[in-house]
């Protein structure tokens, strides 16, 4: 593709999309900590997640001003329309993203202050995939990587089956022993959080795949997530 | 067999509507359909096989950098260019299915059923009525004064100029505004009811206001009209057409619904142009 006839255009496109990545990174940042944070029962790592939201948030408006600087100035048309588009939905994906961290976190503080429950082995694992996840999805929207979108909204279901296997194991402990319910119900919030990021990273997945094809994705995402269904 | 196979892959079917009023959708049948137009000013080739299907009482954009041959083509379909010493059209342009350029077509009539709108408005020297009353006259639509200022009113309504100008009608043409200006010659080109209204840059000439008010005319007008809009105003074409064609070099690289051109174009080189990039 050629370069714009008004250099500042492209240029100004450029840093949305380089907003964008930089937001993630971020991001990425503060779901690792979130996760490691609650696997080590960091708590100062976890009040770290906490403080350092506002990064998250400050970079989600800075793109939305950015975007809608590029909407007033040079109404984009095609690709370009899907660039501006594509960021500002991306970015409020991610600050999404960033929130459910934050979420995961506080649930931490919370959490470090019973006795560690053995579960926690299942949790590492579902934050393994969301991180490895956000990674993908964000690797795909900075290469326009088509192929490797796809890979991240089929493999969502991993997560979501992982998901639904926790929700059980936690039941057992809870039915066991009444006074693992208080951590329990705590260590639930933060495996739905997880799932949640998941959730998002399709969402990027699709906003990228729009982006690069101007194509909505197919329909019917395969669903994993079981532990809604009757009898589970 | 096979050529009329390769016509119609290049050809494109007419395309469903949204209708503005009910939000239905609406089938819109073919009211010009062009084959193979190839357009020669002398030596130079200006128009290469130029196949299209432009649809009933709907804006169809043509838009392409300049020296494309959309306003060539334009005005191949009212025989404009049958006025240009040495220019030669070839190939076949049906509106309604009866061609443009039969022997027994007269292209003065022609004119009358497809009217058409310059980039610079170009009234009469005469009276705002007179502007208007002086196609229905020389065309014998009026039978008395009376019918005649029906016809005037009429036309001036269509063209939102009507509570404008009523009030001073014998004031000459030339003293409105641009933006009125350009109103009045629609009107003139209402006023001998046309099937279809060609414009070519109707708005380059025009502030944004009076551009925004022709836009609006031209939706309102496409309830009744065949509209094709030459533009070089890409946001424009966005605007007011459900259908664009993009013109390069003589040839038609893409047509399409105009949402589907404007948001993921096929071809690159419609996508480096409507995006403001080199080729």
């Amino acid at each position: 593709m050629g370069e714009h006839t008004v250099k500042a255009y492209g240029e100004a496109l450029a840093e949305l999309s380089n907003a964008v990545a930089r937001m993630g990174g971020i991001v990425e940042q503060q779901v690792a900590d979130a996760i490691s944070g609650v696997v080590r029962r960091d708590t100062s790592l976890a009040q770290a997640v906490v403080a350092k939201d506002i990064r998250a948030d400050d970079a989600h408006r800075d793109i939305e001003k950015r975007a809608t600087r590029i909407l007033a100035l040079r109404q984009p048309l095609a690709n370009d329309l899907r660039e501006v588009i594509a960021a500002f939905k991306a970015a409020g994906e991610l600050e999404r993203v960033g929130d459910l961290a934050k979420s995961v976190s506080k649930r931490t503080l919370v959490l470090n202050q019973s006795d560690p429950i053995q579960i926690t082995r299942s949790i590492e694992r579902m934050g393994r995939i969301a991180q490895e996840l956000l990674k993908d999805v964000l690797d795909a929207y900075t290469q326009r990587d088509v192929a490797k979108a796809l890979a991240v909204w089929h493999r969502d279901e991993e997560l979501d089956a992982y998901y639904t296997s926790l929700f059980r194991e936690l039941l057992t402990y809870m039915m066991e022993d009444a006074r693992t319910i208080t951590p329990c119900a705590h260590l639930l919030f933060v495996a739905k959080n997880i799932e949640r990021i998941g959730d998002h990273c399709t969402n990027v997945a699709e906003i990228v795949h729009y982006l690069i094809t101007g194509e909505e994705i197919g329909r019917d995402r395969p669903k994993s997530d079981e532990s809604t269904t009757p009898e589970s | 067999m096979a050529e009329e196979r390769a016509m119609h892959s290049l050809s494109m079917a007419a395309p469903t509507v949204t209708s503005a009023q009910t939000g239905a959708l609406v089938d819109t049948a073919t009211k010009v359909r062009a084959r193979d137009v190839n357009v020669f000013y002398g030596d130079k080739q200006a128009l290469h096989d130029i196949s299209i299907d432009i649809p009933d009482r709907a804006v169809t954009a043509f838009i392409g950098p300049s020296g494309c041959g959309k306003t060539t083509f334009l005005r191949c379909i009212n025989r404009m260019n049958d006025l240009i010493p040495g220019c030669r059209v070839k190939g076949s342009i049906e509106i309604e299915g009866a061609d443009a350029y039969g022997k027994t077509v007269d292209p003065v009539v022609l004119r009358a059923r497809v009217g058409m709108v310059f980039q610079k408005p170009n009234p009469f020297p005469k009276s705002i009525y007179e502007n208007v009353a002086y196609g229905p006259r020389i065309h014998a639509m009026a039978k008395s004064k009376a019918e005649l200022d029906v016809i005037v009113e009429q036309s001036l309504r269509r063209a939102g100029l009507w509570d404008e100008v009523k009030d001073r009608l014998n004031q000459t043409g030339t003293g409105l505004s641009g933006g009125q200006q350009q109103r009045l010659v629609i009107a003139r080109a209402v006023a001998v009811n046309p099937d279809i209204i060609l414009m070519d840059e109707p708005c380059s000439a025009l502030d944004p206001i009076a551009t925004a008010k022709i836009e609006e005319l031209i939706d309102e007008l496409r309830a009744n009209y065949t509209i094709i809009i030459v533009t070089h105003s890409m946001a424009q074409a966005a605007r007011v057409s459900q259908k664009t064609a993009f013109f390069h070099m003589g040839r038609l690289v893409e047509t399409g619904a105009t949402e589907e051109i404007f948001t993921n174009p096929r071809d690159t080189r419609t996508q480096d142009y409507i995006t403001g990039r080199f080729g």
